[in-house]
């Protein structure tokens, strides 16, 4: 409710500063316009939008599936995790402003790249929250559990994979958030559609209005995929929940 | 990673047919502190021994001992494969009460119905009917332990290690509590070893009560409890084991 008001502020305070502030309208639109080109050009946006969609499903749909089971190995394998835990980090630490136009020019212009950027970005949070949560599991649990003749994989099935499913739900959300951006930035590195190709064409043809109508549906995806998200987590997690929350 | 690090110990080759216990001038440090020291103490099979000492004597320690889940640093610990209700209940907070008790079936491989319908009956038994499916978090204190200890039950093992059990119930549950205990233990004997802050519970159930020094614990009183059950606290002879109890405990 206070967060409708606040957006209704802001939104207020723009469309004042646009009409009265003397800024041309080909650089920053008021949200009149922005709202005009939202439903004016619907069908444009949305057949972009279903490109960028898919491109982020399917990327945080690689990054999930890589992430936990790259997890679960390390955390089984301790040898493994001391091999490639700092390949982990290096992961996170690519630029993949540079790296994005490499990956076009070898898997070419297609949903290829794309997918490939996108689960590059998200998987370093999901694999590192997971692992991180899965090596946490309370000690005196644990040694309950071996009181109880429980064998590895009991412990991981009964113990620890319940108590990181949290963690791992956390840094699947912040991996959707990030997912939005990375595929903006792959589609700037080449691509013949989406939404950030929409940006990209609408500044130089001065239809600002049209590349911020494209932002805000970007931005409300990525509000949606959160809150999507953060209701799998009260399902699944009854027992975390916390009362009083938003 | 835990699991993976510490050794083995629960998988120690237990002494074979073992069912009692057998702690002979076993010492645990941890870095600085001596929690136990040159502590002596057996226990028969199906044998009831509380263990009553002052706080942070090592009661805790001797139970981890027992359960194989820490070494001695010097001297030996026998005993048969041992349960243990933890002085935390280590309930997890996600898994059902029902679930919560049932966990030793689980973790051996039994499937989720036949787990629960074993667990089920024993589960009424000790007034948690109707509270299957609540979670630990809706769960009074008194009754998370019940749950615990019906865990530590189902585990099946021929030694139970009873680390407090009753300490979060009220005055009226507990003697409740210890008659059920009693009663099973009549039905279907162990080899018990409970460690409780309370001297009274100790001469109720015990058929030995051991005594520990302050830290570091080592057994200062090992007391008999020759009184035939079911056991009146207000009995002579009850009164004078209790004084007793309380007198070794004091100096
Ligand atoms: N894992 C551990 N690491 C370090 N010190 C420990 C550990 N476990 C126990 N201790 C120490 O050993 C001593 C004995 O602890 P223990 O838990 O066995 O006492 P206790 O008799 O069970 O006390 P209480 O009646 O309060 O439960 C304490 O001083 C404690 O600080
Ligand atoms: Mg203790």
């Amino acid at each position: 409710m206070i967060a409708l008001l606040v957006v209704l502020a802001l939104l207020g305070a723009w469309q004042l500063y646009a009409e009265l502030g003397g800024v041309d309208r080909l650089i920053l639109p008021a949200p009149s316009e922005i709202a005009t080109a939202l439903v004016e050009d619907r069908g444009l946006l949305w057949n972009n939008f279903l490109v960028t969609a898919s491109e982020v499903a399917l990327g945080i749909g690689a990054a999930l599936l890589l992430g936990f089971a790259c997890a679960v190995a390390l955390h089984f394998w301790l040898p493994l995790r001391r091999a490639t835990y700092p390949l982990l980090i290096g992961s996170q630490a690519i630029p993949i402003v540079i790296v994005a136009p490499l990956l076009v020019v070898w898997l070419g212009f297609g949903m290829a790249p794309k997918v490939a950027i996108i689960a590059l970005i998200c998987f370093f949070p999901v694999a590192v929250t997971t692992l991180d949560a899965l090596g946490r599991t309370d000690r005196d649990t644990l040694k309950l559990l071996r009181t109880l003749d429980a064998t590895r994989w009991s412990a991981f099935r009964f113990a620890e994979a319940p108590a990181a499913l949290p963690a791992a739900l956390s840094g699947a959300k912040i991996a959707v958030a990030v997912a939005v951006i990375g595929a903006v930035f792959a589609e700037y590195a080449g691509s013949s559609e989406g939404l950030g190709h929409l940006i990209l064409q609408s500044v130089p043809q001065l239809e600002t209005a049209r590349a911020w109508a494209a932002v805000v549906v970007l931005a409300a995806f990525a509000v949606l995929l959160f809150y999507a998200l953060d209701v799998a987590q009260r399902r699944l997690l009854p027992w975390t929940r916390t009362e009083g929350r938003p | 990673m835990p699991f993976q690090t510490e050794t083995p110990a629960a998988r120690r080759p237990h002494p074979p047919g073992a069912r009692g216990v057998r702690v002979e001038s076993a010492t645990r440090r941890f870095g600085d502190v001596t929690a136990v020291e040159a502590l002596s103490l057996s226990v028969a099979p199906g044998e009831v021994v509380a263990v009553v000492g002052p706080s942070g004597c090592g009661k805790s320690t001797l139970l981890e001992l027992v359960c194989g889940l820490s070494e001695p640093d010097d001297g030996v610990v026998e005993a048969g494969p041992a349960a243990l209700m933890p002085q935390r209940d280590l309930l997890l907070p996600w898994a059902s009460a029902l679930d919560n008790a049932a966990l030793p079936l689980r973790v051996r491989g039994v499937s989720k119905a036949d787990a629960r319908a074993a667990a089920a009956p024993v589960f009424a038994e000790l007034g948690l009917a109707g509270f299957e499916g609540a979670r630990p978090s809706e769960l009074s204190g008194g009754m998370r332990q019940r749950v615990a200890f019906l865990r530590t039950l189902l585990a099946g093992k021929p030694v139970l290690c009873l680390d407090e059990p009753f300490a979060a119930l009220d005055a009226l549950s507990r003697a409740d509590m210890q008659r059920w205990l009693a009663d099973a233990l009549g039905r279907e004997p162990r080899t018990v070893l409970l460690v409780t802050h309370d001297v009274e519970e100790a001469v109720v159930l015990a058929d030995r009560v051991a005594v520990l020094s302050p830290r570091p614990g080592r057994v200062v009183a090992e007391l008999p409890v020759p009184l035939p059950r079911p056991r009146s606290v207000t009995d002579r002879a009850f009164v004078a084991l209790r004084e007793r109890a309380l007198e070794a405990l004091g100096s």
